[in-house]
């Protein structure tokens, strides 16, 4: 069997016709969509489709939706473009101990210009404790980020009660959404879930890398971070990324196409896969694994064996997979989500994470879980004595 | 200012005899491997015990002095302004120029070297001495002539056309690689190996080098920055040919039959033997470590004695004597250092004992080796056959 991958939470594939259509775009129609030329008049055309095909599929409007690099600024844009313009309402931010490296560093720097942030725990199966957010709120508190999904876990967070407590409270208190592993997977409506702000990725769901999209309620009083030629309302400075735009758009639309069928095969193949890899002894699979949890992350401890040698010897058999966070395995130490879990010691530096895309198949979960069965025993042979 | 020739001056070189055409051919082709990727036409030349480097039209000025320091065997750089002959008058005025440029502040004693390399020029080198003295002297009451020990030596030399430099920076010393033969270098990831290659590489040795690697306990990157430490080892020691051994099957046999403790110093002899093997299919003459006396388990004496006793090439380790931080300087001043703390396993580290021997006895590790005869050959034969072979430069 040739490659296989099973890290589609650190990025995917592009799907052909996304990058078709990108090269096209940059090499075609490559005008400023700022000119006052024709070539601009085109390229801006694809720039307003891919406004009206996100509001459709968020169920929005056109003007409330923003491009930016990716996930990281459609994160840091929410999150300190938010916290500057209201900061005269109070500086208090709620977010959960289990975010993104985007989320959970931009909290940080806020931190130290000033802003308190609280750190939700989570529960053991990594979904954030409600009763902790209803404590945590305050006169103070202007914003509230939660994720969609988690992306070591997979755990599911509970957008709609968060957002009903928080609203509840005060509903001027914003809400925002890092849904970058969530979207593609679910269908999701931020009107309908109270939610102010939302971050989406490119290349998490097919498309280009370096293409994210910010949801912003047209309500939300926010500041740019970036300063420039005053593009998108002057929300996002810098010449669009056309390309990537028209891009993140098309594998927006395809991602949809029959996503129920998609997401009912890749719940059957996580089900076939936990059933395969409980068989091995001394594994734990972290999280929830049931209809409640992410179709398409399963996160697998394996007692005695650190991640990065089951990885390797995983990639010398054509898988591929990451080891914690994918975003966050250059720093070589232990993750912070399985930490907030509670996962037991002999798993912290022993977990593999594989993630599905709509292209895995049964027979690549049956050959990984072979491979698998073939390596454990043999990596545990030789530990460290 | 600007220069348009570097003249090299070379130092133990000089002291060859007749092998210096040797030494000289060898030192040209390094500069001109060295200023390969510096943007610029470089002419290089050997001229009456000479190297020129001629820099034709615009060229980086910084990043060629840059790259010649790295050249073994140069002693100093000198930039030179390099003229038309245009008649002594108009010689006189450039002379004055050039000093007025060079040195704003006039406060300095000089002395000025004329030699004709063209001897019909129509005045002797001491009247050019003179006269290009007093010239300076009219110009800049405040400066001085010192024959003895002057500020500023300004050399001007009457070839076809006319050299004036008075400024020399220093090079890296040492002998140009290629005329000391080639040594084997036993490559890890850390901080002490690449040094030991670049000082060898100094006295003019070119440069192998062996990694070994063993996946999938290593990972792709470890061996990337293996490749990427002897990429900055070949700045100075001109092309490495890397080989990379696949050494994970022959580790797990030794884990499985041999004391544990035992295990780093048996690994480290299998690793002299590769090494050696290399070595004397290569044409090299000697291996090159990077161990340092006492710094781990592995590299004190007994150690060392243990590991030597299966070579029978001579092994350089040219870090001996020093402590961890003189090593560390020297990796910091080649650029190897940032390279040497990315954080990957490498395989010395993975299965190493929690209380490895300290003080092993050679017959003992004999003794153990014993447990290898089995598979031990089929194992080798393997990890040589099936070693990649990388050319870095």
């Amino acid at each position: 069997m040739g490659e296989i991958y099973l890290d589609n939470s650190a990025t995917t594939r592009a799907y052909d016709c996304v990058g078709e259509l990108v090269k096209k775009v940059m090499c075609e129609d490559y005008g400023n969509p700022s000119s006052m030329h024709a070539k601009g008049v085109a390229a801006e055309q694809y720039i307003k489709e891919a406004k009206e095909t996100f509001a459709r599929l968020l169920k929005v409007q056109p003007k409330e939706i923003v491009f930016t690099s990716g996930g990281t600024e459609s994160d840091n844009l929410a999150l300190r473009g938010v916290a500057m313009a209201n900061q005269r309402a109070g500086k208090h931010l709620i977010t959960t101990a289990i975010e993104h490296p985007a989320i959970i560093n931009t909290m940080r720097h806020l931190e130290e210009e000033g802003f308190r942030v609280t750190y939700l725990p989570v529960d053991r199966y990594g979904r954030v404790k409600l009763d902790a957010l209803k404590e945590a709120l305050c006169e103070e508190t202007i914003l509230v980020s939660i994720m969609y999904v988690n992306n070591e876990v997979g755990s599911v967070q509970p957008i709609q009660e968060a957002a009903g407590i928080v609203k509840a409270y005060n509903r001027n208190i914003l809400f925002h959404v890092d849904a970058v592993q969530g979207f593609g997977k679910y269908r999701i409506y931020p009107k309908k879930l109270k939610v102010d702000l939302c971050s989406l990725s490119g290349h998490k769901i097919h498309g280009p890398k370096g293409t994210g999209i910010l949801y912003i309620g047209e309500n939300v009083k926010i500041k740019p971070i970036v300063f420039g030629g005053e593009q998108q309302k002057n929300i996002r400075s810098g010449t669009e990324n056309v390309p990537g735009i028209a891009g993140i758009s098309l594998a927006a639309k395809m991602i949809y196409q029959d996503l129920d069928v998609k997401i009912a095969r890749m719940r059957r193949l996580k089900q076939r896969f936990i059933k395969g890899v409980s068989q091995i002894e001394d594994t734990a699979i972290h999280g929830l694994y049931d209809e409640t949890s992410a179709p398409h992350i399963i996160s697998v401890g394996f007692a005695g064996i650190r991640s990065e040698v089951l990885l390797h010897a995983l990639e010398e058999k054509g898988i591929y997979v990451s080891s914690g966070s994918a975003c966050s395995s250059n720093h070589p130490q232990v993750s912070g989500v399985l930490k907030g879990i509670g996962a037991s010691q002999e798993f912290l530096d022993a977990t593999l994470r594989f993630s599905m895309s709509e292209f895995t198949t049964p027979e690549e979960i049956d050959y990984t879980l072979d491979a698998l069965y073939n390596i454990v025993p043999n990596l545990r042979k030789y530990t460290r004595r | 200012m600007r220069y348009h020739t570097f003249l090299i001056k070379y130092g133990e070189i000089g002291i060859k005899g007749k092998n210096r055409y040797l030494f000289e051919d060898a030192l040209v082709r390094q500069v001109r491997f060295a200023l390969k990727d510096v943007d610029g036409q470089f002419e290089i030349h050997k001229s009456q015990a000479r190297i020129y480097v001629d820099c034709e039209g615009d060229y980086d000025y910084e990043d060629t002095i840059e790259h010649l320091k790295r050249v073994f065997g140069i002693v100093g750089i000198c930039p030179v302004v390099r003229m038309e002959d245009a008649g002594f008058e108009q010689l006189k005025k450039e002379v004055v120029a050039y000093m007025d440029e060079a040195y704003p502040n006039k406060r300095l004693t000089f002395k000025v070297e004329a030699r004709r390399a063209r001897k019909s020029y129509p005045l002797t080198s001491m009247e050019m001495n003179c006269a290009l003295g007093e010239a300076i002297l009219d110009a800049f009451p405040e400066t001085k002539v010192d024959v003895h020990h002057p500020d500023v030596m300004l050399n001007v030399e009457v070839r076809n056309e006319i050299y004036v430099y008075s400024r020399i920076i220093k090079g890296a010393g040492g002998m140009p690689v290629g005329t000391n033969g080639k040594a084997m270098l036993l490559l890890s990831g850390g901080i002490d190996s690449p040094v030991a290659g670049y000082m060898i590489s100094k006295r003019g040795v070119g440069i192998e080098a062996t990694y070994f690697h063993a996946p999938p306990y290593t990972s792709e990157r470890a061996k990337q920055k293996v490749v990427d430490l002897a990429r900055i080892v070949s700045r100075y020691a001109g092309p490495v040919k890397l080989h990379v051994v696949n050494f994970t099957d022959i580790q797990l046999y030794i884990y499985d039959q041999c004391p544990h403790d035992e295990l780093t110093i048996i690994m480290r002899r299998y690793m002299m033997r590769i090494a050696e093997y290399f070595a004397k299919k290569d044409g090299c003459l000697g291996l090159i470590t990077g161990e340092s006396i006492g710094q781990v388990a592995s590299q004190t004496m007994q150690s060392l004695a243990a590991t030597n006793d299966v070579c029978t090439m001579p092994v350089y380790r040219p870090v001996i004597g020093f402590d961890k931080q003189e090593i560390v300087d020297i990796a910091e001043k080649i650029g190897t250092y940032e390279t040497s703390i990315q954080p990957f396993e490498d395989c010395c580290t993975i299965f190493v004992a929690k209380h490895p021997v300290t003080k092993p006895n050679v017959e003992v590790i004999r003794r153990s080796e014993e447990n290898l005869s089995e598979k031990i050959d089929e194992l080798m034969k393997t990890a040589l056959e099936t070693a990649e072979m990388i050319e870095v430069k």
